[in-house]
């Protein structure tokens, strides 16, 4: 069966890499100029030749954002069901040599949680675990799926990657979206971060969007952990990535993240730092490159940034977020995973929204459309 | 004036809910155009407290919601869609729109002729959003559909009519209102689809996303009403290539007889 690992194998990371560095202004200026932009285009929007257009960048993003999304942000919020986790990570605040209580949360303590971010507004829910298969299984979400489908009309999941016919159950059960980020498509360094723990398996890992396609899910979720490597060229592996899934499963929705390595109790320091103007290059590249992609942006992200990119390309956002099991009722005091930056409240983020002229949109799904 | 089913409309211009910066805005904007039948994602709404902020700003007596399937990717889906919303907003009227694709929002239109023929049997308007698709649109006549509405050209793409050659072949043909849907990215690109006849346009996007939505919707108002009356009053014949041609190498012949 084929699988984007037959693409993969034919890619080299390094002269992925010399090729997006050595790309020159004439490549960037032909980018911009492009009706349909190709992959050869985005390697030059992301590259070091691009930086001085990146207000012509931004221009261009924010009137196709327009076009295909409106004057709408999107709003969905965590919930952090259970820190227990199996992999070493070496980024992560969950990972199984860190020393943290752990927690999974029962039904009783989710319905908590559901109450309070109904009380913020919320409709749709992201749910989040890390990687225990003995008691956070395809069972378990099942049973939380059938608990909270009555109060979200849409339900994500960045839960570790599960097999196709997993997926299939858990469809049934109103599962939306599914969002599984590689972290870096550099497999040697990737066994670098990812020593122990099913987690460990790179081409398990790669594999998951095709078999996320394949079970018919709505949406699907792509991203690196931007800071363990060269972020220009894993973004572009993500853009092939998208290419690929885009053609094979023309059913699903994709949407990508850029989450930048924040820092945790005892943490990794970033190998790669990307700047606050990268991020926007990088944002704004992905928009020139795919018109209907959906951008997302997290709380990781600083107030500041967060208020300025919501034009500029972005579609979607959480609020108010808690990264640790029980964080919103439960036990607000236990350890995240990583250390939000954009603190705000959910009633704030709205005001942003609105005081810029967009709508948050709370709801964009329905429980009818299975 | 336009009939569709058993409703009389003065406007010819129908509208869309998405893509305002606020609920406030879109009211304004659609109170501006004029408009009598707004079509509003079930996806979007809140069926089910029945505060939805989008609902009570249509609450005006020349508006008549027409409820539309958008996010359903099969026939099955739409028709219990459209049972829902027939409950919910009280109104059998539904804009049938079935894409599997999410990218392109294609209309299928397999799923769409299933559907069609399903919910006209169970007492719905349907007006389905389809290609501009000729026999698509008289297949769907055969099954008791209450309009068509053609594309333009990609939905959101704000192309205008690049499928004018299918429409126009539409509305030679068509026993139902035929209403241009999707890609109508400026007024004059209304106007246009209204001198060759359509019916009626439907416009979101090029409203909602304009940087003065209700100046915008004014002037769609302005340019469908201009050319509804072009039609009417009928255009002179354009001339393609009538210039003097001084011999006769294909008729001179006949002179000589």
């Amino acid at each position: 069966m084929s699988s984007f690992n037959d693409i993969f194998e034919t890619c080299d990371w390094k002269e992925t890499s010399d090729s997006i560095y050595n790309k020159t202004s004439a490549d960037v200026e032909r980018a911009l100029a492009a009706n349909k932009r190709t992959l050869e285009d985005f390697k030059a929007l992301i590259s070091p030749a691009a930086a001085p257009y990146l207000e012509q960048m931004a221009q261009i993003s924010q009137q196709l954002t327009l076009k295909r999304f409106g004057k709408v942000i999107q709003l969905y919020i965590p919930l952090y069901l259970s820190n227990e986790c199996n992999n070493i990570c070496t980024y992560c605040g969950f990972s199984y040599d860190n020393k943290v209580k752990r927690k999974t949360l029962s039904p009783m303590e989710i319905m908590q949680e559901v109450v309070v971010l109904k009380e913020m507004g919320y409709d749709h829910v992201l749910l989040v675990t890390g990687e225990a298969n003995q008691s956070v299984h395809t069972d378990y979400f099942k049973m939380v799926l059938q608990l909270i489908r009555p109060h979200f009309s849409q339900i994500s999941m960045e839960v570790q990657p599960l097999d196709q016919s997993d997926y299939q159950e858990l469809r049934a059960e109103g599962l939306n979206t599914v969002l599984v980020y590689q972290e870096t498509y550099h497999e040697e360094d990737y066994k670098k971060h990812h020593p122990k723990g099913k987690k460990s398996n790179f081409h398990y890992r790669l594999e998951t969007p095709d078999r996320l396609g394949k079970a018919g899910v709505h949406k699907i979720g792509l991203g690196v952990l931007i800071g363990l490597e060269d972020w220009r060229t894993d973004s572009f592996y993500t853009a092939l990535h998208l290419s690929y899934l885009e053609k094979q499963y023309w059913k699903s929705k994709y949407s990508i993240s850029f989450p930048r390595l924040r820092p945790f109790s005892g943490g990794l320091e970033p190998k790669v730092v990307m700047n606050d103007r990268e991020l926007v290059q990088l944002i704004c590249a992905y928009r020139l490159f795919n018109e209907e992609v959906e951008l997302s942006i997290s709380t990781r992200e600083s107030m500041d940034f967060r208020n300025n990119i919501i034009k500029l390309g972005i579609t979607a956002m959480s609020a108010g977020s808690k990264t640790n099991p029980g964080g919103y009722a439960v036990e607000p005091a236990s350890l995240e995973q990583f250390e939000i930056s954009d603190e705000r409240t959910t009633e704030e983020i709205v005001s942003m929204i609105s005081n810029q002229s967009y709508e948050p949109v709370w709801k964009d799904w329905d429980a009818v459309l299975l | 004036m336009l009939k569709i089913a058993n409703k009389n409309f003065e406007s010819r211009l129908f509208t869309g809910t998405g893509k305002f910066s606020s609920a406030a805005e879109m009211e304004l904007a659609l109170l501006a155009s004029g408009s009598e039948l707004v079509t509003v994602a079930l996806k979007r709404v809140d069926l089910k407290t029945g505060e939805d902020d989008i609902l009570s700003r249509l609450k005006h007596s020349h508006i008549n919601l027409l409820p539309n399937t958008s996010g359903v990717r099969n026939a099955k889906e739409a028709v219990f869609a459209a049972q829902m919303a027939r409950e919910a907003l009280e109104t059998n009227w539904i804009k049938l729109e079935i894409h599997p694709d999410p990218k392109y929002l294609m209309p299928d239109p397999i799923e769409t002729l299933k559907a069609t023929a399903e919910l006209a049997k169970m007492g719905f308007i349907v007006l389905p959003y389809i290609h501009a698709d000729p026999v698509l649109c008289k297949r769907l006549e055969e099954v008791g559909t209450a309009a068509v509405m053609p594309l333009g050209s990609p939905i959101g793409s704000n192309k205008g009519l690049k499928t004018i050659d299918f429409l126009e072949i539409i509305i030679d043909q068509s026993t139902v209102p035929v209403i241009v849907d999707a890609g109508i990215g400026s007024p004059s690109d209304a106007a246009l689809a209204m001198e060759i006849g359509a019916d009626a346009v439907l416009v979101n996007t090029a409203i909602a996303v304009s940087s003065n939505p209700v100046l915008m919707a004014e002037a769609f108002k302005m340019a469908i009403i201009a050319g509804r009356m072009a039609f009417e009053a009928k255009l002179g014949a354009v001339a393609t290539d009538v210039r003097a041609i001084a011999s006769s190498p294909l008729t001179s012949f006949l002179d000589d007889l």
